[in-house]
């Protein structure tokens, strides 16, 4: 058997640290279906989940990719699905019975340039507002973004816990640069957290699947084959599970859907502050972007200018408190994403026009040269006088 | 203080192992960060390939390169495509059987000629040239130490090479100083 936790120091690449956290997070089953810049996701976790006793499947598609990871979970797994734009396309409809189901699972997408086909091997950071909109009706999100390999591992280990905890795939959304970047990892087992799965305290007759606790989420979940007799539906259902067809039982259950994510989300939210304090301008970015964002923070902050940055590493639920809060004592906001302008459009709803917002869009194949960067952070400072 | 270097050949030459075994001499050997991006897609598998590094002693936040101060060139092709990108006062190490700039001088005085291949092939194998280059590399550059350069090497090969992966180190890093002399 090898080992699931890689303990030590590495020099590996942000999609291997992602395999790397899965299976350090538990999981025992991976289905995939390879496509760039993910493929090294699943090349590595087909050699390495054998070793520790799990499962490695290809399957034929991305839609069945993410159907198998449901039923796997539904099985007793923790599974894991990973791809870029056109397989995060075909996920959207297994993504929505998921998020009815409320099954625990991870889903990883390594942006690259899109629509369609677009960039196979260049980044792109535009599927953020697909990955919270992109399967049809309404239902909470979370959303992580890392920003170097030591955190694709930390962060899919922890999508994996927040799986568990708030019964639904979550989704680890990186992309091609911090997937194919190498650099350190360190993996050290007495710093890894791991959420088990909590199964039913009440027996088979007594158990109802979709009661929901006092955090809104369900209490314990039965794998097939413990017994339990669970019917598990895309259909609208009541706390038995049982489809009921009617609004009243359409708004208990996709209210809660909802709810629980945003009732929970000051547990779930996590954000990095890099010199926020006396800043008169906050870059607010995530993922790679951040990384540029930090040239042109030190750039700016090399010519007096007081800029700080705010790193989201949860974009879904979006940290909406701590924007409107900043909004408060900050000059204005510059957003940095390589897409046309999706992020800042959340950012612009929170502040509600109490700091200026600028966009800095880029429409991928390569990330932003930070002088961009500077010169809207310039700008800002200008249009304040 | 931060460190940018380039290393272009084309597919087949260990370009990229190069790149990650420097990547992992200065992050996991050397006590610094370290950034290490490839080109990605057919070019990695024959025509112009290559691997940058950012060595740096801070947190690195954007990773790719702005200018590099050191560019390690295995290929005409790659000599043509970057050469000139480099630093002025950078150091420019070539497999000088591979390369000819006759017509494209470099644009820094710092050359450092490795016959890197010619070198590899008299120690049997060909396939090692990359390791002859590193050697060469931490010879005459200060931004991996030689330690950590052997250390990295003999980490990341194949327990069967270990021995002529070592001996293509020791006769790179030997040329190297040879041409560190000659330039000062």
């Amino acid at each position: 058997m090898g080992k699931r936790i890689l303990a030590g120091t590495h020099f590996m690449n942000g999609d291997e640290a992602c395999a790397e956290g899965a299976i350090a997070a538990g999981c025992t089953l991976f289905a995939g279906y390879p496509i760039t810049p993910q493929s090294e996701i699943a090349e590595h976790i087909s050699v390495r989940l054998p070793e520790v006793g799990g499962v490695f499947i290809q399957m034929e598609d991305e839609i069945s990719s993410l159907a198998a990871v449901l039923g796997g979970a539904w099985g007793g797994a923790k599974a894991m699905t990973a791809t870029s734009g056109p397989g995060f396309s075909l996920m959207m409809e297994n993504l929505g019975l998921g998020m009815m189901t409320e099954t625990p699972c991870v889903l990883i997408n390594i942006q690259r340039g899109g629509p369609s086909t677009g960039l196979p091997t260049l980044v792109g950071q535009a599927d953020m507002m697909q990955a919270r909109w992109g399967s049809h009706g309404d239902y909470g999100v979370i959303a992580l973004v890392p920003s170097s390999p030591q955190e694709s591992f930390e962060l899919t280990v922890h999508a994996f816990n927040l799986a568990e905890t708030y019964r639904l795939p979550v989704l680890v959304m990186s992309d091609e640069v911090v997937g194919h970047m190498y650099e350190r990892v360190d993996i050290d087992p007495d710093k890894i957290e791991v959420v088990e799965r909590k199964k039913p305290s009440l027996p088979p007759g007594e158990f109802q699947l979709y009661k929901p606790g006092p955090n809104l989420v369900p209490e314990g979940m039965p794998s097939f084959g413990d017994g339990y007799k669970v019917h598990v539906t895309g259909l609208t259902h009541d706390e038995r599970g049982y489809p009921v067809l009617n609004a009243e039982t359409q708004h208990q259950l996709v209210v809660r859907l909802k709810e629980k994510i945003a009732a929970n989300s000051d547990d779930i939210i996590r954000v990095e502050e890099t010199a926020t304090e006396d800043a008169d301008v906050i870059i607010v970015t995530y993922g790679i972007s951040a990384r540029t964002s930090l040239g042109a923070l030190n750039l700016a902050r090399d010519k007096g200018l007081k800029v700080g940055m705010l790193r989201l590493i949860t974009v879904w639920p979006f940290p909406e408190a701590i924007v409107k809060s900043m909004a408060q004592r900050v000059t204005g906001f510059v957003v940095p994403e390589i897409n046309l302008g999706q992020i800042v459009l959340e950012v612009d709803r929170v502040v509600r026009g109490d700091a200026v917002v600028r966009s800095v869009p880029h429409a991928g194949g390569d990330i932003h040269d930070p002088a961009v960067i500077l010169e809207a952070i310039e700008e800002v400072f200008a249009h304040a006088g | 203080m931060r460190s940018e270097m380039r290393f272009a050949g084309f597919g087949g030459q260990g370009i990229i192992s190069a790149g990650k075994i420097a990547g992992r001499a200065a992050s996991i050997y050397g006590g610094k960060n370290a950034v290490m991006m490839q080109s990605y897609g057919p070019e990695a598998r024959g025509g112009a390939c290559n691997a940058d590094l950012v060595v740096s002693d801070d947190v690195i936040g954007y990773p790719r390169l702005s200018q590099p101060g050191i560019l390690v060139i295995m290929s005409q092709e790659a000599y043509e495509k970057y050469g000139q990108d480099i630093d002025p006062e950078g150091t420019l190490i070539v497999d000088e059987d591979l390369v000819d700039f006759s017509e494209l001088p470099p644009s820094v005085s710092r050359v450092y000629s490795i016959p890197a291949t010619r070198l590899a092939d008299g120690l049997g194998r060909k396939i090692v040239a990359n390791v002859v280059m590193l050697g060469a590399l931490a010879a005459i550059s200060k931004v991996v130490s030689r330690d950590a350069m052997l250390d990295a090497i003999l980490n990341s090969v194949p327990a069967r090479t270990k021995d002529l992966n070592e001996r293509a180190f020791n006769t790179g890093y030997e040329q190297g100083k040879e041409a560190l002399g000659e330039q000062s």
